[in-house]
C-alpha cells in the first residue's frame, strides 16, 4: 500500500461520480465490478507519525457513494451472516449508493448501536468483507466492498449533521440493572436495557468511561470525541453513571442486590491483566506492558506532556513484543511519543500476525520496522537497572500446531542483541480477577474467564456477563454482540418478573 | 468526588486529611489503599494507604508526605474542597490472626497505615510491640494513638532528638533475640527501611510482612506497572498485595523501579515550583502596588 494524498483520491472519485451518479439504479453487475476500490483517505504518514490526529480521515460523500455502487446486491448476502450483530449490510449500502445516508444509518442502528466505533475498529477483512461476492470475483478480500469504511462514513455523517436520534425509552418499570464496566459490551447492555424502561447504572473503575476504547485504542485510531458522543447519548436516555467505583472492592457484587436493590447485573469487566513473557530482565526499568504504556498515553493523556502529570518514558529505540492490534497501537504510539526507531518483534511471519491488515500497513507506512521470526530471550540492563538491549533468538517455521498455524521453532545459537532502551510487552491479557476473586458464586474457567450459558448467564442468579471477561481478549464487535445477547436475556428476565408481579 | 472534611498539618511536610467516602469507609479493612487524582483530566493517579475510617461520619483518613506535584497540590487543598477522583478500597486486607507476639515497625509516615493493623492485631489477642522511627523529633507522628495500642512502645530517631538514637533495626534485632522470639513482624515505611527490617529478622526466622507502595496507574491489575519480584515471581502489588513476605521481596529491583520516572518528574517538579514562585512574586508585586 502506497500513500495517495486525499485530494487525489477525492478528485478521482469526483470524476467517477459525474459518470455514474445519474444512473445508479441502472448499473449492471459488470459495471459495478469495474468500479475501482475507493481507498481510505488518510493523513500523510510522515506527518501523522508525530501527531495524535486520526490517521484515517474518512470518505467524502462522493467516495462513499462510489464505493457503495460496487456492491452488486448479491443474493448470498454472506456479509450479513459474517457480521457478529447481523447488520443488513446490502440494504444500508444500497441507501448509501443512492445518497440516502440517514436511511442507511438507520438500517445499521437496527442491530448495531455504535457504528462510528465499529466502522473504525472492526476487523472487517475477517468478518463481513471476508466472503464478499465482489472480493470473490477478484479472488482477494482486498477487493471486497469496503463495508467498514461505509459504515463509518454514514455514522460520522449523522453525527456531523447533529442528527443523532436519542433512542426512545419505554415507560419506567421500576426495575434496576447494574452494568459493571463501561467498555463496548457494557455500553450496549446499558442502551438495550434502558430502552425497555428499566433503570440502569453503569459502574466504571476509572474516572472516564469507555473501557478499552478509552484507555487502550489510541486517539489516532478512535478519537475520544466519538466515544464521548456515544456516552452522551446514553446519558440523554437517562442511564446513571458512577465512575471511580470498583465493583468487588467499593461494593461487592452481591451487595448491589442485597443492599442497593438491583434486580439484575451485567459483568463486562474485560481482559485486563497483562501477560508478561516470563523472561529475565522483564522487571527492568523501561519494560512496560502494552496496557500500561497505552493507558498512560491515552487515558492519562501523557502524550500532552505540557499539561499531563502522568509521565511517559523517554525512549529512543523501542521494541514491541507481539503481533496483534495492541502491538501495532503500542508501536505507533511510541513513534508519536518521540521514539526515533520502533521495532515490532514477532516470532512467526507476517501472514500469521493477528493484527488487522490495515494496522500493519499503517505501521509500516509510518516507519515501524518488523522483525519476523524473531523472539525476545531476555532483556539486558545497565547498573542502574535500565534497559540497554534485548537479546533475541531467530526462529523458523516448523509443523502446523493445533490452530493450523506453523509452529515457530527457535534456531539454536542464533542469539543477537537489539539495541533498545524500551521494551513493550503486547502478548495478550488474562481476565481481570477482581469480580471473580470477590464473588465466589461466579464460576470461571482456568484462564479466569467467566463461564456463561447461551443466554450469557453466569452461575450466579440474575448475573450475566459478556465481552472479553468471557471471551478472553477479543474484539469490540464481539463484545457488542455478547452485550446484545445479555441485554435481551436481562430484558426477558425482568419482563417475566413484572408479568408475575414480582 | 470526595470532599475534604478535616485537614491537619502533622509536621512540615506531612498532612492528615479526613475525606468524605462512605462506601470506602464501610468496606475498607486494615492494609488497604485508595488511589486519588487532584485533577480529573490531567492529574496522575497516586496510591495512598488508608490510615483509618469512621463509618459513622462516612469518612476515611489519609496521611501523606509531600514528595511530588500531586501530594503538593493535595496539601494545598482545604476543608470543603473536592478531590475529583478517589477510588478504593484497593488491594488485599492484612491477614489478622492470633500469632502471639507481633512486632510492628513503622518508619516515617509508615506509622499511619500501621495504626489500624496494630489495632486489629491487638484486638485479635496478640501482644503488640511497636517500634516507631523517624529522622528527627519533628517527624514523629501519632505517638499518642500508638501508645494506646502498644503493650510496649519504642521510639527512635536518627539524630537522637527524641526517644532512642538510632535506626528501627536496632531495637528490632534486640526483640528478635529475646526468648521466646516474636511470632511475626510487620514493617511499613520507606523501602530501604523495610529491606533492612527483613534482613534483620531473617536470621531469626521471624516471618516478616512488608507493605509495598509502588508506581501504579489503575490499581486494579490492569497495567502491571506495580510489579515486584517476590521469590523469583512477578507479583502485582495492587491485586496480589500490597503485603508480601519481606524475606522474598527483591527490594533492590523495587527501589530501582520506584525511580523509573525520577528524571522526568524532577524536571516537571522544577517547572512547577518555578511557576509557583513566579505566581507568588506576581501576587506580592500586585499587593505592593495596591498598597
Amino acid at each position: 500500500m502506497t500513500f495517495i494524498p486525499p485530494e487525489i483520491l477525492s478528485e478521482k472519485a469526483h470524476s467517477l461520480f459525474e459518470q455514474y451518479a445519474e444512473k445508479v439504479s441502472e448499473l449492471k453487475v459488470k459495471d459495478r465490478i469495474k468500479i475501482p476500490v475507493q481507498e481510505m483517505p488518510s493523513q500523510d504518514p510522515k506527518v501523522r507519525a508525530h501527531n495524535l490526529e486520526e490517521v484515517a480521515i474518512g470518505y467524502t460523500a462522493e467516495e462513499a457513494q462510489i464505493e457503495a455502487m460496487r456492491c452488486i446486491q448479491c443474493p448470498t448476502q454472506n456479509c450479513v451472516g459474517d457480521c457478529p450483530v447481523n447488520i443488513n449490510v446490502p440494504l444500508f449500502i444500497k441507501f448509501t449508493a443512492e445518497g440516502e445516508f440517514q436511511q442507511a444509518v438507520n438500517v445499521i442502528k437496527e442491530t448495531s448501536l455504535l457504528p462510528s466505533i465499529c466502522g473504525r475498529v472492526c476487523p472487517q477483512e475477517t468478518q463481513c468483507q471476508l466472503h464478499c461476492s465482489v472480493g470473490k470475483v477478484f479472488k482477494t478480500v482486498d477487493k471486497s466492498v469496503s463495508i467498514g469504511r461505509l459504515e463509518r462514513f454514514v455514522a460520522d455523517w449523522e453525527r456531523e449533521q447533529g442528527k443523532i436520534e436519542i433512542p426512545k425509552v419505554k415507560p419506567e418499570t421500576g426495575k434496576k440493572v447494574a452494568v459493571v464496566g463501561s467498555g463496548p459490551a457494557g455500553l450496549v447492555v446499558a442502551a438495550d436495557v434502558r430502552r425497555e424502561g428499566h433503570s440502569v447504572t453503569i459502574f466504571e473503575a476509572f474516572h472516564k468511561l469507555g473501557g478499552v476504547m478509552r484507555y487502550g485504542i489510541p486517539e489516532f485510531r478512535l478519537p475520544n470525541e466519538i466515544v464521548d458522543k456515544e456516552i452522551e447519548t446514553l446519558e440523554k436516555m437517562g442511564v446513571e453513571i458512577k465512575t471511580n467505583f470498583v465493583v468487588g472492592k467499593t461494593r461487592k457484587l452481591a451487595d448491589l442486590f442485597a443492599k442497593d436493590g438491583y434486580d439484575a447485573a451485567f459483568v463486562g469487566t474485560g481482559a485486563g491483566l497483562p501477560i508478561f513473557m516470563g523472561i529475565d530482565g522483564e522487571n527492568l526499568i523501561g519494560v512496560f506492558s502494552a496496557n500500561e504504556y497505552l493507558t498512560r498515553a491515552n487515558l492519562m493523556r501523557a502524550f500532552d506532556r505540557e499539561h499531563a502529570d502522568t509521565p511517559t518514558y523517554k525512549s529512543k529505540v523501542v521494541a514491541v513484543l507481539g503481533g496483534g492490534n495492541v502491538a501495532m497501537d503500542s508501536a505507533r504510539m511510541a513513534l508519536r511519543l518521540g521514539a526515533e526507531k520502533v521495532y515490532v518483534v514477532y516470532r512467526r511471519t507476517e501472514k500469521e500476525m493477528p493484527a488487522r491488515n490495515e494496522e500493519i500497513a499503517h505501521a509500516k507506512e509510518e516507519g515501524v520496522e518488523f522483525l519476523f521470526l524473531q523472539n525476545a530471550k531476555r532483556v539486558l540492563g545497565d547498573d542502574k537497572s535500565r534497559v540497554i538491549g534485548l537479546e533475541c533468538l531467530r526462529y523458523e517455521l516448523g509443523e502446523p500446531d493445533k490452530s493450523g498455524r506453523r509452529r515457530p521453532v527457535a534456531i539454536e545459537g542464533s542469539e543477537f542483541v537489539l539495541d533498545v532502551d524500551t521494551v513493550i510487552v503486547a502478548i495478550g491479557n488474562n481476565s481481570n480477577p477482581l469480580i471473580s476473586a470477590t464473588t465466589p458464586e461466579i464460576k470461571t474457567n482456568r484462564w479466569g474467564n467467566i463461564i456463561v450459558n447461551e443466554d450469557q448467564k453466569t452461575s450466579m442468579d440474575k448475573v450475566y456477563a459478556g465481552g472479553d471477561i468471557v471471551l478472553g481478549a477479543a474484539t469490540v464487535i464481539l463484545a457488542m454482540g455478547e452485550g446484545r445477547k445479555a441485554a435481551a436475556s436481562i430484558n426477558e428476565l425482568l419482563a417475566k418478573e413484572i408479568a408475575e408481579g414480582k | 468526588m470526595s470532599k475534604i472534611l478535616y485537614k491537619e498539618q502533622l509536621s512540615n511536610a506531612v498532612f492528615l486529611m479526613r475525606l468524605d467516602a462512605p462506601l470506602i469507609a464501610e468496606e475498607r479493612k486494615a492494609g488497604q489503599f485508595i488511589i486519588l487524582q487532584v485533577d480529573e483530566d490531567y492529574g496522575e493517579r497516586i496510591p495512598l494507604t488508608i490510615a483509618d475510617a469512621d463509618t459513622e461520619e462516612g469518612s476515611i483518613t489519609i496521611i501523606f508526605q509531600v514528595v511530588g506535584k500531586t501530594t503538593d497540590e493535595l496539601s494545598r487543598m482545604n476543608v470543603g474542597d473536592e478531590i475529583p477522583v478517589l477510588v478504593g478500597p484497593l488491594g488485599n486486607a492484612t491477614h489478622i490472626e492470633k500469632y502471639g507476639t507481633v512486632v510492628c515497625v513503622g518508619g516515617g509516615i509508615g506509622v499511619a497505615p500501621m495504626h489500624p493493623i496494630a489495632q486489629a492485631m491487638k484486638a485479635a489477642g496478640n501482644k503488640v510491640i511497636i517500634i516507631m522511627g523517624a529522622r528527627t523529633k519533628e517527624l514523629i507522628i501519632m505517638e499518642e494513638e500508638m501508645k494506646k495500642v502498644a503493650d510496649e512502645l519504642i521510639v527512635v530517631t536518627d539524630d537522637g532528638s527524641y526517644g532512642r538514637k538510632g535506626l528501627v533495626t536496632e531495637p528490632l534485632k534486640e526483640i528478635c533475640e529475646r526468648v521466646p522470639k516474636p511470632d511475626m513482624a510487620i514493617a511499613i515505611g520507606p523501602p530501604i527501611m523495610m529491606k533492612f527490617c527483613a534482613l534483620t529478622t531473617k536470621p531469626y526466622k521471624v516471618y516478616t510482612e512488608v507493605s509495598l507502595n509502588t508506581i501504579m496507574v489503575d490499581g486494579t491489575g490492569m497495567c502491571g506497572g506495580c510489579r515486584v519480584n517476590v521469590g523469583g515471581e512477578a507479583k502485582f502489588v495492587c491485586v496480589d498485595g500490597p503485603e508480601f513476605d519481606g524475606h522474598l521481596v527483591d527490594f533492590d529491583n523495587m527501589m530501582a523501579r520506584l525511580g523509573e520516572f525520577k528524571d522526568i518528574e524532577h524536571e516537571k517538579h522544577e517547572c512547577y515550583v518555578e511557576a509557583l514562585t513566579e505566581a507568588k512574586i506576581l501576587e506580592d508585586e500586585s499587593k505592593e502596588k495596591k498598597q
